[in-house]
């Protein structure tokens, strides 16, 4: 197994709920709540989840762009949880992130010369050629003319904007790459093409990818590794093959059941799992197993202890305690750590 | 005699930089109680089509040609308070974002009430319970108390759920859904998608479904039509698109998403390039830059505007390749790659 790049440890963000003059805090929103998980190097982990569910709160608290209230973040043997910004910007340009929308992560008065060189700017590094040739390197890799280094965002379509953002988090060479929902803002035909790119660009430069999508098939045609989030918890994660093969926690099962597919003929006789109600609030999220008042399997047990995240098959963890597909003691609780 | 019914529909804005020719030249036909998908890109015509078949461009800068017939009127003619009469209660609109679709100011069972009262001359006790039972028959807890909440008390989920409510609380007989659940998690549009097939059903309406999104056209409709820079290319019963589609097109759709009951492919198959502006539409066949089949029809593609050709049995296609062609390169390069 190749080595850790990053190691997130019982990783917190509570976002304090205030009221009144005195602004005394009532409550706080646990958008993430306590998560661990590696990342290896090379391989791609998907984070997967629906809306308020903390998957882009991970994104940002890995790459530190807010700062995390609890837990332990160790990027390449540094451990950066609480890293000032002066000692952490030389570790920035190893770290890099892809955002969602196109539209408003270009600066639209910078030309794409600018935007795309800005990172050798900031941190101050000279290339061979000059930094316009460097750009233009870059574009080209992403599929774009060299000679758009000085258009305007507003001159491109999403497609091309969202390549000018890959370029620009590519100019340093990054090791990591959190991508937060890089290809839902796009058209279905764009989306095959940046999803193409990004594999290209992992092969060619050894990339290693954090993507946070909502989006099921999308995650499991680009991931290595999916860990599966419902309230600020993981509550199962696996390889690829393992956990959309036999998903093992009830609502990685539900949400699976729910992608629908584009084939008129299983419109019939396909086992459906419905859902019923809305994700709960994160500020006042249900006691112990947070899934407990949408699921089908649950019993008293769920409402008063919190399933810990166990190792059920070889690198297929799961928080529940009834999992389905288990390979041994099906339907009784899993060991309580 | 059709339902509805669309002949040489085209809906033109002129702009300072050109002619937006959204809708150029779309016909089709819809039945009660079938549901009718339009599928196609951002721009490509789907949405601006809904909006004048209920006559929200009449008024407007738009330029509108052609002839919508629903149920024995014609209503590119109709006057906008003709139209506007026959808006909610015989055709009615479920839109994409039920959070700027509502008034905030005005809580959910005083907009469904609204609606209800322009059309049924009923007292306002009578109209609140029928929203009452309206907000139940969509799934919403307790609809005696929530109909007296405003819409930001309502989940995304809800409030879409609360929008249908309201769409179909004068029993329309005509529905067009513009992207219904794209503002939505997964298990939250499962639900949705299940109860817009119910209450079909039980409403027996005839639903337009707007989508980019294959997999919600294959869950609902019946037919399905795909549109590209104003026009369509394709239509067919749903097992004709996803079974026999013969536009190169809809190829690219299909390799395009990868999907859950497949295995996993090495790589997706994406068109190139991206959607045409409207103001520029490509000359000849609006697809021609993008498509990997252009050079095997011998230089039309760039001069001729291809006819909408029926393949066989209801089953419409805009391209130069011939049908021979089209379902040859389907079996052996397009139907291999994406099932490997």
């Amino acid at each position: 197994m190749s080595e850790t790049i990053l190691s997130v440890q019982g990783l917190e963000k509570h976002f304090p709920v205030t009221k009144g003059l005195f602004k005394s805090q009532v409550g706080a929103v646990k958008a993430v709540d306590g998560i661990s998980f590696d990342v290896r190097k090379g391989e791609t982990l998907g984070l997967v989840g629906e809306s308020g569910c903390g998957k882009t709160t991970t994104g940002r608290l890995i790459t530190r762009l807010i700062e995390p209230t609890g837990g332990k973040i160790t990027f390449e043997g540094h451990d950066i949880t609480h890293m000032k910004q002066g000692r952490l910007r030389p570790l920035r340009r190893d770290m890099q992130m892809i955002f969602q929308d196109p539209y408003s992560s270009l600066n639209p008065r910078h030309t794409v010369g600018a935007i795309v060189g800005a990172p050798y700017r900031i941190q101050g590094i000279q290339t061979e050629q000059g930094i316009k040739k460097a750009v233009q390197d870059i574009l080209e890799l992403v599929g774009l003319n060299p000679e758009h280094y000085n258009r305007y965002p507003h001159e491109f379509s999403g497609g091309q904007r969202q390549r000018i953002g890959i370029a620009r988090t590519l100019a340093l060479k990054p090791k990591l790459i959190i991508a937060d929902e890089p290809v839902s803002a796009l058209d279905v035909s764009i989306q095959a093409q940046v999803v193409n790119l990004l594999e290209d660009l992992q092969n060619e430069l050894d990339l290693t990818y954090v993507v946070i999508a909502h989006d099921l098939s999308v995650v499991r045609h680009i991931s290595d590794r999916v860990a599966v989030m419902y309230l600020g918890k993981i509550v199962e994660v696996g390889d690829r093959a393992g956990l959309y093969g036999s998903p093992m926690h009830p609502y990685t099962n539900a949400l699976m059941s729910a992608v629908p597919i584009p084939d008129p003929k299983q419109r019939e006789g396909r086992d459906r799992i419905r859902l019923t109600g809305d994700v709960p609030s994160p500020l006042n999220p249900p006691p112990a197993c947070r899934f407990h008042t949408r699921c089908w399997k649950a019993q008293e047990i769920c409402k008063t202890q919190e399933p810990p995240l166990a190792e059920l098959a070889p690198g297929h963890a799961v928080a529940c305690h009834f999992p389905e597909n288990a390979p041994s003691k099906t339907e009784t609780p899993a060991t309580v750590a | 005699m059709t339902f509805l019914q669309l002949n040489d529909l085209k809906v033109h804005f002129p702009t300072d930089d050109g002619l937006v020719k959204s809708v150029d030249g779309l016909s089709f036909q819809l039945e009660r109680g079938k549901t009718l998908g339009i599928v196609g890109e951002s721009g490509s015509g789907k949405s601006v089509t809904s909006l004048s078949i209920l006559g929200l461009h009449k008024g407007g800068r738009a330029k509108i040609s052609g002839e919508i017939w629903l149920d024995g009127e014609e209503l590119v003619t109709a006057s906008q308070e003709h139209v506007r009469s026959l808006r909610g209660k015989k055709m009615a609109m479920i839109f994409q974002d039920p959070l700027s679709a509502m008034h905030p100011y005005y809580t959910v069972g005083d907009q469904i009430i609204e609606a209800y009262r322009i059309h049924n001359d009923v007292p306002k006790k009578v109209a609140k319970k029928h929203a009452i039972d309206m907000l139940g028959r969509v799934g919403i807890p307790q609809p005696d108390r929530r109909v007296d909440s405003y819409p930001h008390e309502f989940s995304g989920g809800m409030r879409q759920r609360a929008m249908i409510a309201m769409a179909l609380s004068c029993d329309p007989e005509l529905l067009i859904a513009d992207e219904p659940t794209t503002a939505l998690d997964v298990t939250v549009q499962a639900q949705i998608l299940d109860l817009m097939r119910d209450l079909q059903r039980d409403f027996n309406a005839a639903l337009i479904i707007i989508t980019h999104d294959l997999g919600v056209v294959a869950e609902l409709s019946d037919d399905i039509l795909v549109m590209y820079g104003g026009k369509c290319i394709e239509y067919g019963s749903a097992d004709d698109i996803f079974e026999r589609p013969e536009h190169p097109y809809t190829w690219g759709l299909l390799g395009s998403m990868p999907r859950l009951d497949r295995e996993v492919t090495e790589r997706l198959l994406p068109i190139k390039g991206s959607p045409p502006s409207l103001i520029n539409v490509p000359s000849g066949c609006a697809f021609h830059p993008r498509c990997a089949f252009e050079p095997r029809t011998g230089g039309k593609g760039s001069t001729l505007v291809p006819d909408l050709v029926e393949t066989e049995g209801g089953h419409l296609v805009r391209c130069h390749l011939s049908r021979e062609e089209r379902r040859d390169i389907w079996a052996t390069e397009i139907k291999p790659k994406l099932e490997s």
